[in-house]
């Protein structure tokens, strides 16, 4: 009797382990008078279309993913309907790491209703979910994924579904370097990334323009995202004595360094430049007074840099939610929502009763067919890997250490270009 | 009369000897030879300055000052219940926690920067009052029901109770961190001897050392003290002399607690950040702390924590920079529990030895 148990314990556990890639696969499908090879999605006469997002609206990182969220809502509240039907938004927590990316999109991917999803957050997040929900032929438009791999030329199958209209960090990367070396003229950085894809692919990015236009990068450190002491990290920057410390990680993470900075000897002179993922009023809260004078590279929200619709958005933001955007993606989210409809609108056919179908693949063909859509982010054109982004890149700097008076463009302020 | 001088003659050490045991030996020779090349390499280099050395040094101090105030905690009730107590790094978020809020009212009154250090020591006074109160309720509902049950199942129920105060304090108060308001007079450094240290860290180190000698005091001179140390020993003697079995298992409960509230504020006036997930790490980091000091031994924790925190902040940079690893602080957790498993491999009980009667070892 005990002899069988472990071969049995040992089923149970694998079979737990390898589950979230046992999603119920889309097979092709004919349903009314759509034909799909990835399935179709039925909407009742009377019945909402149900998006779903994935972002993380919960926990230290919160106002990366309700600020998206609240894009969302605000696209939904404009469109009104969406084929003459109305959108019902669904969500969930994907917590900013892996396993809550894996846990968000298998719980999404198991809801053969849902006809499209929009997120994630984090690009650690969606290196594992996107390919779940894609294999239930869910595609998913990314509002704040930057990280270079999600849409790079070799990314596989796996992503087909997946596509951004955030900026490719790249992008960011080489704004960062040259905002660094031509209007600060430091000539040694050091960089400190949390080893999540995001904070590694843009750390990478601005070394390499870094060292391109005649820099040295004096030390790559790397902590845990969940570390809390940075003091022994810092001191061995220090110890190579740069001039900038480029820290392209969350808002937890971020507040211990930029708050401990200013404590470790050697560090007194030293500027320090963070990125989108703590342009937030939170990074405030974390960081307390410390954060005056530090820079942020995050997209340009000015209004040159945006499209037409922007203002009329901030305006109907601030009435609805009572408060300025309290991060960056906002505006990216709201031209997710957008296409996402415009191609539901453009591949949606009604029978004679009035129902909706949705081919899934016919969906994710037009969403990557979306070219010169006049967004609030600027002129949206997917390239075949998924790059949405008309991507323009900013440098701000703290004016004051108060949350409350978090307005992007003011306080923090923009400096560069 | 023993038995065995009647057996088989013992065998040649060469037959004695299992793979386990060369695999051991070959693990402890592996480890010697990354710390000791990668030390080499580091020192020979010198990149880095006296005065870094010592820098990461009191880094590791004020650390491992948090890390044993915890484990304290978690070792006495070792030594009395035979039990980890895995709920004893909520009771140090809980005491956090509950006094940001006090300082934050003191905060926006103004009383906290006008006098800075009798609100520190209200904030403390709250922090210890709430984990004791919380450490007690633990005790009386999750534990002390299960105290004859086999000795996994008080570990289990130590477990839930972790997730129940961890959920409880998020639904209370919501996901997000708080921050902690700062003091102006514990803002900047003082130089002692020629070497800057923060006065945070400072304050940390002396009021940990303060707290521990306290408690040391307490376990060693006291009447209650020498009960704990009795009923440690052996719990059903303890109960014939006639000490009140239950009242010692409270007051032990209680001590504990109290060390991992002060040890939250400590925690909350370097770090100025709390959170309600921010016991599992420090928690998981000190119960580490005890057991490579000796689980049930008092010292043991105080010497475990100031080991793990050198470790952590010392370790990565002593044995990683020199083999060329890049950014070795992401490995200092590996270290540090590299180095439990090899003190553990070179000495089973710990650094002071585990203080238990041999047959509940």
């Amino acid at each position: 009797m005990k002899r069988i148990q472990i071969p049995i314990a040992l089923a149970v556990v694998l079979l737990l382990a390898v589950s979230p890639y046992f999603v119920p696969a889309a097979p092709a499908a004919t349903m009314g008078p759509v034909t799909d090879s990835l399935g179709v999605v039925k909407i009742n006469r009377g019945q909402p279309i149900q998006i779903a997002y994935w972002l993380v609206v919960a926990g230290p990182d919160a106002s990366l993913g309700i600020d998206s969220r609240r894009g969302i809502e605000l696209a939904i509240e404009d469109k009104k309907t969406v084929a003459g039907f109305r959108v019902r938004l669904i969500g969930e927590d994907s917590g900013c790491n892996a396993e809550g990316g894996v846990t968000a999109a298998t719980k999404l991917a198991a809801n053969r209703a849902l006809v499209a999803a929009i997120g994630s957050s984090c690009s650690s997040e969606a290196v594992p979910g996107a390919p779940i929900l894609w294999k239930a032929g869910v595609v998913t438009v990314s509002p704040s994924n930057t990280a270079p791999r999600l849409t790079a030329a070799n990314r596989g199958k796996d992503y087909d579904g997946y596509m951004r209209t955030a900026h490719n960090d790249l992008v960011q990367g080489r704004v960062a370097a040259e905002f660094a070396r031509r209007s600060l003229k430091v000539s040694r950085a050091a960089t400190v990334h949390d080893g999540s894809p995001y904070a590694e692919g843009l750390a990478g990015a601005f070394a390499d323009n870094f060292k391109k236009l005649g820099g040295t990068v004096t030390s790559t450190e790397a902590i845990a995202p969940t570390d809390t002491d940075m003091r022994p990290v810092l001191t061995k920057i220090a110890a190579g004595r740069p001039e900038l410390i480029y820290y392209p990680i969350f808002i937890a993470a971020g507040g211990f360094i930029t708050r401990q900075a200013k404590e470790v000897a050697g560090l007194s002179g030293v500027k320090l430049m963070s990125a989108d993922g703590t342009f937030s009023p939170d990074f405030r809260k974390a960081s307390g007074d410390s954060v005056v004078g530090v820079y942020n590279t995050s997209p340009d929200l000015s209004p040159q840099a945006m499209g037409g619709g922007y203002p009329t958005f901030l305006n109907k933001h601030k009435k609805k939610y009572g408060e300025n955007p309290i991060s960056a993606f906002h505006p990216h989210a709201y031209d997710a929502a957008m296409i996402l409809f415009r191609a539901i609108e453009r591949v949606g056919k009604k029978d004679s009763a009035g129902n909706l179908y949705i081919g899934r693949k016919a969906l994710r063909d037009a969403l990557f067919a979306t070219r010169n859509y006049r967004g609030l982010t600027g002129t949206i054109n997917c390239n075949q890997f998924g790059d949405c982004a008309d991507p323009k890149i900013a440098v701000y700097q703290h004016v004051t250490a108060d949350p409350a008076k978090w307005n992007a463009g003011v306080d923090p302020k923009k400096i560069y270009p | 009369m023993d038995v065995n001088a009647t057996a088989l003659p013992r065998p040649q050490w060469w037959r004695r000897v299992s793979i386990v045991d060369l695999y051991l030996w070959f693990f402890r020779l592996a480890v010697l030879v990354v710390v000791v090349w990668g030390t080499v390499g580091t020192l020979r280099a010198g990149q880095y300055s006296g005065e870094v050395w010592l820098d990461f040094v009191i880094f590791g101090f004020s650390q491992g000052a948090i890390y044993a105030l915890i484990a304290l905690g978690y070792t006495m009730v070792y030594g009395i219940l035979r039990m980890i107590n895995f709920a004893h790094g909520e009771i140090f978020m809980s005491g956090a926690y509950t006094g940001y809020f006090f300082a934050d009212a003191l905060d926006r009154a103004g009383f906290f920067d006008r006098h800075p250090i009798i609100s520190l020591l209200i904030v403390l006074c709250i922090s210890m009052g709430v984990s004791t109160g919380i450490a007690l309720l633990l005790e009386r509902i999750a534990y002390r029901p299960l105290r004859r049950a086999p000795r996994l199942v008080p570990l289990i129920s130590a477990i839930g109770a972790s997730f129940f105060l961890q959920y409880t304090f998020r639904g209370l108060y919501g996901s997000g961190f708080r921050a902690y308001p700062e003091a102006e007079i514990l803002k900047g450094e003082w130089i002692i001897a020629g070497a800057g240290i923060l006065r945070t860290q400072a304050v940390v180190i002396v009021a940990s050392i303060l707290l521990m000698l306290a408690l040391y005091m307490f376990v060693m001179r006291t009447k209650t003290g020498t009960a704990m140390r009795a009923v440690s020993e052996d719990l059903e003697v303890a109960a014939l002399m006639g000490i009140n079995v239950d009242r010692i298992i409270v007051i032990t409960f209680a001590i504990g607690a109290a060390a991992a509230g002060a040890a939250g504020i400590l925690y909350a006036v370097v770090f100025k950040q709390v959170h309600f997930f921010m016991g599992f790490i420090p928690g998981l980091k000190a119960f580490t702390a005890a057991v490579l000091g000796g689980i049930g031994n008092i010292p043991g924790a105080m010497v475990g924590g100031m080991f793990l925190g050198i470790f952590e902040s010392v370790g990565p940079i002593l044995f990683l920079d020199g083999l060329g690893i890049v950014a070795p602080y992401q490995l200092k957790d590996v270290i540090a529990f590299t180095m439990l498993v090899m003190v553990l491999i070179f000495r089973p009980s710990g650094i002071l030895g585990e203080r238990l009667a041999q047959k509940k070892a």
